[in-house]
């Protein structure tokens, strides 16, 4: 009995560190929300369907793909298909992220061409050679395009340069 | 039949030649064909950076670019991966084989000339189809009521969610979200907020450029920062005098290009195998029908001419069900389909006879942009290859404000940059966990479309679900489905018992 409880918490801990565990987990996790929104819509009958039948049907769906997913991954034998997070980009993905999140900010409080020159200076700074000189001549080429095309000839209304405080 | 379409075609021409319409297929096919060639820069994200700027303008003049800049990307994608061995776009992946060594053995320049001259013949092809297939197409599906109608757009999303790339089950996972993101907003029978969780800004429901740059813009950002390495252009200088190829070559890679070309045009009637697919069978029949298999990946012309011939005659083919039955085959075609709606106009087999000027505009320019891109690829090939050059540590960060603009530009409305956050985020989080995002788009697309057909479908039928299965067409494409599926778990169980592990069989389910 002991042994068999230790192969089963062995295999199950095999199975967590699966690829397929965690997409299998990530679908169910959002069929159930919508799987339980659903009802709060009014499902309807068949013949006249309320708004809620969709969502819920669909979030059911979802449930059960996520849970052929993972339970698929029981069978992967182990050691396969385990590298969730292999050579991590941290820097990367938080200055790609950061720069849209810059442009938001700087083109509600600033306008296009902060918005344009942070958004830009700032993802440079994602890859690992990035220089503040090289970033910075990027950033002022890409905002003499961007207002160029931008304002000038496409007339996005955000304006080139103002202060609207925060 | 044949009078009346070429007659529309007629029409069509003159449509595509107006100066404005003009431009803008030029406009398109330039822009496609360079990004096309960037690694890192596919026509999906392209396509959806340009697509709120073609708001402002006619939707005749915005599909045609939007079009273009689609297979002016694919004749892009063959420089690439022949001169560079770079397989930047999955349709040309497989063309690098034998494409890089022949440029090894100096022979570049006529690869990349006669798989020009292939693609030409390939879209010739596709376009013709086209012209003749869809009507008849529409006749047909003019006579669908609402349960013929969901069948088939279940089969559509099925096909493509399936056959598309990686794990077909991973695959029909990301159509349903695609569905789910399709019912965010405001309910248009009931006036109900759906899954909106009070968030005011998307009672008009997500936004399909958002989504779209999301997933294609920055979760890509995401996956290739630091690891797109420069590259090797020792072999890129190519000549138009390189690109003359000799009678023996011309000899062989000629029934190549024929080959490829029904290889396409088949795999573009069955819904859901899109380019990738048609390319990689492709080149399994040149190799299988040459006397000197063994020798494919030294540099077998054929194995350059037969995948892009094949590739270009399938994309063509795949306008057809997008434009006479309104239903997309893969998520490009949503893509174009959604640029449609967001002008207006109601996609599905009404949409020839309402706006003959879009489709037969379409069809005409498709043939011009061909030319031209045939005549503008010798001279541009040395331009786009000094393009290449930029590397992609300036590439990533330019990219990545066409984004924010865009997505502003749709609006004029910063949330949805904050929307593209999360949805690059989220679709980063998908890519790692092995899954292909684009059949999403598919489903966000029809989404809308297929819960009212579904709702109108059952109302008809006084609430009988069996209505689906009663009449026959709608039970023939459910058949369809159900032999699709039986088809997918019998070639999983087959690989499994084959290669003893079913890790293979979920990568090569596709």
């Amino acid at each position: 009995m002991n042994t068999a409880s230790k192969r089963i918490a062995a295999s199950a801990r095999n199975w967590v560190r699966k690829r397929d565990f965690y997409a299998g987990a990530l679908m169910i996790l959002l069929g159930s929300v919508a799987a339980l929104t659903g009802p709060t819509y009014q499902l309807g009958t068949l013949m006249n369907m309320g708004p809620g039948f969709m969502p819920t049907a669909l979030g059911v769906v979802l449930i059960l793909l996520g849970v052929i997913m993972a339970g698929a991954a029981v069978a992967t034998p182990e050691g396969e298909d385990e590298d969730i997070l292999p050579n991590p980009e941290w820097r990367g993905w938080a200055c790609i992220l950061a720069g849209p999140v810059v442009f938001i900010v700087l083109g509600m409080i600033g306008g296009l061409i902060p918005a344009t020159f942070g958004c830009v200076f700032v993802a440079a700074f994602g890859d690992r050679e990035a220089t503040l000189k090289n970033s910075a001549l990027l950033s002022v080429a890409v905002s003499a395009f961007s207002v160029a095309v931008f304002h000038y000839l496409l007339q996005i209304p955000l304006p080139l340069l103002t202060w609207r405080g925060l | 039949m044949t009078a009346t379409a070429l007659a529309d075609l007629w029409t069509g021409f003159g449509v595509a030649l107006e100066p404005h319409n003009l431009m803008w297929c030029v406009l398109g096919v330039i822009v496609g064909n360079m990004v096309g060639v960037l690694p890192g820069m596919g026509p999906l994200a392209t396509i959806s950076i340009l697509l709120p700027l073609t708001f402002g303008i006619q939707p005749v003049g915005a599909i045609l670019m939007l079009a273009g800049i689609l297979y002016g990307a694919q004749y892009g994608g063959a420089i690439c991966s022949v001169l560079l061995n770079l397989p930047c776009h999955p349709p040309h992946a497989v063309t690098c084989l034998d494409g890089f060594p022949l440029t090894q053995q100096g022979k570049g320049g006529v690869a990349l000339g006669l798989s020009v001259l292939g693609s030409f013949i390939g879209a010739s092809w596709g376009i013709t189809e086209m012209i003749f297939l869809a009507p008849v197409l529409v006749e047909l599906a003019l006579q669908f009521g609402p349960a013929e109608i969901c069948s088939l757009m279940l089969l559509g999303l099925l096909a493509g969610s399936t056959l598309a790339r990686g794990s077909p089950i991973k695959g029909v996972a990301m159509t349903v979200i695609g569905l789910l993101f399709g019912i965010v907003g405001t309910d248009v029978q009931t006036g109900i907020e759906r899954l909106t969780f009070g968030i005011a800004h998307l009672y008009d429901g997500v936004e399909l450029v958002a989504l779209a740059l999301g997933i294609f813009g920055i979760a890509e950002f995401m996956n290739s920062v630091n690891k797109v390495s420069n590259l090797n252009l020792t072999y890129s200088n190519v000549r138009l005098k390189d690109m003359r190829p000799t009678k023996a070559e011309l000899k062989r890679a000629l029934p190549a290009m024929f080959r490829g070309t029904l290889v396409g045009s088949l795999c573009s009637l069955i819904p859901g195998t899109g380019p990738t697919i048609a390319s990689f069978i492709a080149y399994a029949t040149e190799k299988k029908l040459s006397r000197t298999p063994d020798k494919f990946g030294t540099g077998m012309i054929e194995g350059v001419v037969g995948p892009e011939t094949a590739t270009h005659s399938s994309i063509q083919g795949d306008f057809i069900p997008t434009m006479s039955l309104g239903i997309p085959g893969d998520a490009v075609m949503a893509l174009l389909l959604g640029a449609l709606m967001i002008q207006g106009i109601v996609p599905g087999p009404q949409l020839i006879k309402e706006h003959p000027d879009i489709f037969w505009g379409l069809v005409a320019s498709f043939w011009i942009g061909n030319i031209l891109l045939v005549i503008m690829n010798v001279p541009l090939i040395g331009l786009w290859v000094k393009m290449l050059a930029i590397p992609y540590k300036y590439l990533f960060p330019s990219a990545l404000f066409f984004v924010c603009i865009g997505v502003y530009a749709a609006n004029n409305d910063m949330f949805q940059v904050g929307e593209t956050i999360v949805f690059g985020i989220f679709g980063y989080v998908l890519l790692r966990l092995g899954f292909h995002p684009a059949p999403m788009l598919l489903g966000f697309v029809l989404g809308p479309r297929f819960e009212e057909t579904f709702r109108r479908a059952l109302l008809l039928s006084r609430g009988d679900i069996t209505v689906f299965v009663t009449r026959p067409i709608s039970a023939f494409f459910l058949a369809i489905c159900v032999l699709l599926i039986g088809a997918q778990i019998y070639v999983r169980l087959k690989n499994r018992k084959a290669e003893g592990g079913p890790v293979p069989a979920a990568e090569t389910g596709a």
